[in-house]
């Protein structure tokens, strides 16, 4: 026994201690990661031994090892020994390792517990001590619930040593148990009055901790800590006491009425101190309360203020470390802090704002950018972010660019671009934007562009232009493999291009831009909106080259796109795969009818129509609930009444299937999926039929033979170029400042001639002030779509509004001119059909007679057809000849026109028309949807035979609802199992003051709005009509005195809807 | 709360590294190596603070040793400054005109020390001397071990 001590004595002698550790770790500069491997080794063969001194020391040795980084975690079994010494030296060291290296998913935690509870009851306080500093490290849930209660009661334990520490590892205790809360707060709360200040401080940090996260159970402990701010001399504590305080007095406000005192006092007593500015701080979480003098507030941070912009280093005698950066940035702090209560104190100070993002130091940079936001208006935005472009050019660091890049357009885009006068300088401002390199919020310049885009309409002739820009010059954006996020912009550039493609100056440039080879280098969303957008402007080109009377432009185009298209049906993505081949098929098939001279853009840029408007998040709201339409209402009865329904006979037809028998909707729960799935897999992988998905899928489409595949090499310019032609945001400072000053030029002039009009005597006064924030009228307005608009904006729009209302009179009045001039070619004549509508008198009669036509084209649906019957009346005194009538088509209606003659072409009336003579003329409208009424515009144009001039007649032909009912008469028991079949829809109509006979009023409805009689019984009639595409319309008319009541059914709500409107109509005329 | 505390050298090798909450090893490496890169390229005379992530770095400079200090973004700057210079008058005390080769070859005592003065991320004991007298007194328990230690080795 004595042997082998003396045995490992010597050994140990040849040991080396952690001091030769360290000192043999600096002398193996060169070749320290070797040096320590053959450490490690003989720290595992120290680790072997029996003698716990060796092992500490080994452990002791692991644990610096492991805070250069070398990983440790084999020897936890051995840390977990050397805590269970029972010496001090080497329990100490045992628990030291433990803290550094365990974590929570350490498995050895689980062999402690015992060693740490009996480690707590220890007789030595520095056992516990040690233990529990320890524990604070790792305490793990399974800990914490096992060591709870002992923990309770060491915090009432005769050392205060052990009593501080009990209280401070209850907060983590807490957290990884929250049940051990309720039973230890009383114990918690009691610790706030210790008599050893050290358990008080302690007790109060846990407190705060706990009320940070949940202020309101703390309430109640207020008058408590009032005491203790009053009483207490600890600095320390009356920190965390005041931050305590700034969480609870929001929920009571009184409370800081009532804290004014005792804190101005402490402000006295500890002046020229560092707890002064502390206090401050506490302070400025308070002053979120309105309750809280501005007095104070103002005091405060003017102390930090003077000490910031005097530039006096160490403000505070006492205070050793308090450099002028630190009191800058302290004072950024706290401005942003009371900017919230008190914006115009700070926005008084912007100039020093504005000096600090000059700053060398990158915090404080920061800090200011943070203050900026809430200081622009109107006046300095455009100055502010000026100013913050230059930084961006200047910032090296990218993440400081970034959050330039993040705050300009926060700054600029906050509240509804409140800010924004001139939104041709944001856009350039987002393009300028656009040439940093290796941003990584390239999606968040995209996400403004195109929000900008879409909600000012004012903008998008420009935004299109620059975006064709951006579009053409991708290579500088894309150029470089790092500039990847920039791209994204290329997204919303591509969108807006295709969208608005109408204010395109040159699309077949911006196409081809856009079909070049280099794109399918972009992201695969990218791409896709490419291919998409392409489609779009293709349209565009189609539209605007067909008007021309040379076809082969039209034709090139095309051809360009079948050429430039392949190369994104190989992608291998596959959205813009998809896209990409349903589009070039698409154009292959125009191309054909290009050929055969077949006039297409209307019908290709059908595919794009219809115009794109913001939608305010709220606007569902605003949608009134339809009448008859209960939300609350099951559209299917609930299935357990549905069961009891069931036993009541049903008509023959209806008599559905019990419900229970329908197949049971199969539950398969995730589990069971994922087990199928395996068992599938696992059956395939053994099946030698099976072919499995290669990852070359894609390959397959390279067979296809074309041009594309020869590598196009494009000249990379990775130079940050200038992009050409786009503006610099510069000059619209400057546009801006000259417009502001015309305008204030013009007020000025208005002014004084008010004031001459007065002719007071004390004008001059107010004659040079400056602009305030009304003055200055934006050059654009922005779609706002929340619900709540800002009072300005829509003060600006009313004004709109009226203008518009302004032009539109104007525009009236012109036509009434218009007209005298044309009322000797035509004469007057009488209307009298609802169903014509003329800007003018007209000089024909139109009689719209909606009717069935069966015969004409065998492809196209029944009843997707409406004759328009037309009766042309020469009320003139001349002879009328070569009349042409035309209509301009809308996407629903269309007239039909011979073969081969274009959309906008007119038809030809076949007859001459002598004076007093009048004749019926026949025209097909196609019509695909029914339900709205609609109205179309077109013209009539002859040559007066005598004066032989071309003359023009405006009209409006309006296809009523009406028109497409067909009269069809039907029995009263097929009308009554069609009620009952259930899937119509119902809505009802009251007539009041109608003064007729019931039968007048039933012949007036069947003639005027094509309904025949099922059955008449006293006041109360079933009518039915048919529409041409097969909708059944029911109504029940029911007359008691003057008032008329319809409930009408029908298959179609809308359509319905529009047919007792129209009726409704009729009998208001009468 | 405080989260961690940092002790590292001009070079960037770290001296002391103090977690107030449990965290795998890869957090930890990734930490330290943003504090190290963040705070050493800092400019001489800026202020000591910074934002990384949700947490306030605070770091102090003394002769070639950074101190550096994260904190939760609720706390106050100047408060962990303090922490920090609280923490250096310790060392300082202890080791008497500490320098960087007393924690260096001394590391468990500086962490010794730091137990004392704080725990689970929060300030344990404000006062010097009481700290002082625990850290004394538990090294007097650790003399008597060895001591003991000795005498078993030579006469046992």
């Amino acid at each position: 026994m004595a042997l082998k001590i003396v045995k490992g004595s010597i050994d140990r002698m040849f040991d080396k201690n952690l001091q030769d550790l360290v000192r043999g770790i600096r002398n193996h500069k060169e070749d320290e990661a070797k040096y320590i491997s053959t450490c490690i080794d003989e720290i595992k063969q120290e680790l072997k031994q029996d003698n716990i001194a060796v092992k500490a020391n080994a452990v002791c040795k692991l644990t610096y090892l492991q805070m250069l980084g070398y990983d440790v975690s084999w020897a936890a079994f051995n840390i977990v020994e050397v805590m269970s010494s029972s010496k001090f030296t080497y329990k100490r060291i045992g628990y030291l390792a433990a803290s550094q290296c365990f974590h929570e998913n350490t498995d050895v935690i689980m062999l402690t517990t015992n060693q740490i509870r009996k480690d707590l009851s220890s007789p030595n306080q520095y056992d516990t001590g040690v233990a529990l500093t320890g524990l604070s490290c790792f305490v793990t849930p399974d800990l914490a619930r096992d060591l709870a209660n002992d923990i309770m009661t060491l915090m009432s334990h005769t050392k205060p040593y052990i009593r501080k520490k009990a209280v401070l590892i209850m907060y983590k205790v807490f957290l990884k148990y929250p049940e051990s809360l309720r039973p230890a707060f009383p114990r918690l709360k009691e610790k706030l009055e210790d008599p050893d200040p050290g358990v008080q401080s302690a007790a109060v940090n846990v407190i705060c901790e706990l009320a940070r996260r949940n202020p309101k159970n703390y309430l109640s402990l207020a008058p408590l800590f009032f005491k203790l701010m009053t009483s207490s001399t600890n600095n320390w504590v009356l920190i965390k006491i005041i931050k305590l305080f700034g969480a609870l007095t929001p929920l009571e406000p009184r409370l800081g009425k009532k804290l004014i005192e005792p804190l101005t006092n402490l402000i006295h007593r500890s002046f020229s101190s560092r707890v002064l500015i502390f206090i401050c701080f506490g302070f400025f979480k308070l002053a979120h309360k309105k309750s809280f003098s501005d007095v104070i507030v103002s005091l405060c941070y003017i102390t930090v203020l003077i000490s910031l912009s005097s530039g006096m280093p160490n403000h505070s005698a006492s205070s050793v470390f308090l450099r002028i950066s630190v009191v800058k940035y302290l004072g950024l702090l706290a401005m942003s802090k009371i900017l919230k209560t008190h914006p115009k104190s700070v926005q008084s100070h912007k100039d020093l704002i504005l000096q600090c993002l000059d700053d060398k130091d990158e915090s404080i940079r920061l800090r200011a950018l943070d203050l900026l936001y809430g200081m622009v208006s109107k006046k300095n935005l455009m100055e502010i972010v000026k100013k913050l472009m230059i930084h961006v050019d200047k910032a090296e660091g990218t993440t400081y660019r970034d959050e330039l890049l993040t705050k300009i357009i926060d700054i600029c885009s906050q509240s509804n671009y409140q800010y924004i006068t001139n939104f041709e300088w944001y856009i350039s401002i987002l393009v300028e934007l656009t040439r940093l390199e290796g941003t990584r919020h390239g999606h968040l310049i995209a996400s403004q562009m195109l929000d900008v885009a879409i909600r000012v309409k004012a903008i998008r002739v420009f935004a299109v232009a620059q975006m064709a820009t951006l579009l053409d010059n991708a290579h500088l954006l894309t150029g470089n493999m790092q500039r990847n996020g920039i791209c994204e912009v290329l997204y919303a550039a591509a969108w807006i291009c295709g969208e608005f493609s109408e204010h395109l100056e040159n699309p077949v440039q911006t196409l081809e831009a856009m079909l070049r080879p280099k794109v399918a280098t972009l992201p695969g969303h990218i791409q896709a909106v490419y291919v998409q957008n392409a489609a779009k402007l293709f349209a565009t080109i189609l539209k605007n080259q067909e008007g021309n009377t040379d076809s082969t432009a039209a034709q090139e185009t095309s051809q360009m796109m079948i050429d430039r298209l392949p190369l994104f049906v190989q992608s291998a993505n596959l959205e813009v795969q998809e896209r990409a081949s349903c589009i070039l098929q698409l154009v292959k098939y125009i191309q054909k009818l290009q050929q055969k001279d077949v006039e297409v853009a209307e019908e290709v840029s059908a595919l794009f129509a219809g115009e794109l408007n913001p939608v305010a998040p709220k606007a569902q709201k605003k949608v009134p609930v339809p009448e008859g339409l209960d939300l609350d209402a099951w559209i299917n009865e609930p299935p357990s009444e549905s069961e009891s329904e069931d036993e009541q006979p049903k008509a023959i037809f209806t008599k559905e299937e019990p419900k229970h028998s329908r197949p049971r909707h199969t539950e398969v729960d995730e589990k069971e999926l994922a087990r199928r799935r395996e068992a599938r897999k696992q059956e395939q992988a053994n099946n030698p039929f099976y072919i499995k998905a290669s990852p070359s899928s894609q390959k397959v489409y390279q067979e296809a033979p074309g041009v594309e595949h020869i590598p196009v090499v494009q000249i990379d310019l990775s130079v940050p170029l200038k992009v050409p032609g786009l503006p610099m945001s510069d000059q619209y400072v400057k546009l801006e400042e000259e417009r502001r000053q015309k305008e204030r030029a013009e007020k000025k002039k208005k002014e004084k001639k008010k004031r001459k009009e007065k002719r007071s005597g004390r004008g001059k006064k107010h004659d040079s002030g400056p602009e305030s924030e009304e003055d200055i009228t934006p050059a654009h307005v922005v779609d706002i779509v929340t619900e709540e608009m800002p009072e300005k904006s829509s003060k600006h729009k009313k004004k709109k509004q009226k203008k518009e209302k302004e032009e539109k009179e104007k525009k009236k009045k012109k036509k009434h001119h218009h007209h005298h001039h044309h009322s000797d070619g035509g004469g007057e004549e009488s209307v009298q059909n609802g169903t014509v509508e003329e800007e003018e008198p007209l000089t024909f009669l139109v009689f719209p007679l909606p009717r069935k036509v069966c015969d004409i084209q065998g492809n196209l649906q029944d009843g997707s057809q409406v004759v328009v019957s037309v009766i042309f009346e020469n009320k003139s005194d001349s002879f009328l000849k070569s009349m042409e009538f035309n209509v301009l088509d809308s996407l629903n209606s269309k007239l039909q026109r011979p073969e081969g003659s274009g959309p906008h072409d007119g038809l030809t009336v076949p007859f001459q028309l002598p004076p007093g003579v009048s004749n019926e003329a026949r025209f097909v409208f196609t019509v695909q949807s029914i339900v709205m009424p609609q109205k179309l515009k077109g013209t009539l144009t002859f040559i007066v035979k005598d004066s032989s001039t071309h003359e023009k007649l405006d009209f409006k032909l309006h296809f009523t609802c009406t028109s497409y009912l067909i009269t069809t008469p039907c029995y009263s028991d097929a009308f009554a199992k069609l009620l009952e079949s259930g899937d119509l829809k119902s809505s009802s109509v009251r007539l009041e003051g109608v003064n007729m006979p019931f039968h007048h009023l039933l012949a007036r409805i069947c003639f005027h709005h094509h309904f025949s009689v099922v059955e008449r019984i006293d006041s109360c009639a079933s009518m039915y009509s048919r529409s041409i595409q097969g909708h059944h319309v029911c109504l029940l008319v029911k007359t008691s005195g003057q008032t008329v009541s319809i409930d009408a059914k029908c298959d179609e709500p809308t359509l319905l809807g529009n047919v007792l409107d129209e009726i409704k109509q009729t009998f208001s005329q009468c | 709360m405080m989260r961690f505390m940092l002790l590292f050298s001009r070079q960037g090798k770290l001296r002391l590294q103090k977690w107030f909450t449990s965290m795998s090893e890869r957090e930890k490496k990734k930490i330290i190596r943003d504090m190290t890169t963040m705070v050493l390229a800092r400019q001489p005379r800026s202020c000591n603070f910074m934002q990384w992530k949700d947490l306030k770095i605070v770091y102090k400079r003394y002769a070639s040793l950074y101190f550096c200090l994260g904190v939760e973004s609720q706390e106050n700057e100047l408060l962990a400054l303090e922490i920090i210079h609280r923490y250096v008058e310790l060392l300082d005390k202890y080791f008497g005109n500490v320098c960087e080769l007393d924690i260096i070859f001394n590391f468990e005592k500086a962490y010794f020390i730091l137990d004392e003065f704080l725990m689970g991320g929060e300030i344990q004991e404000t006062s010097k001397q009481i700290v002082n007298r625990s850290i004394e007194a538990s090294d007097m328990l650790q003399e008597d071990d060895i001591s003991e230690w000795y005498e078993v080795e030579l006469f046992g």
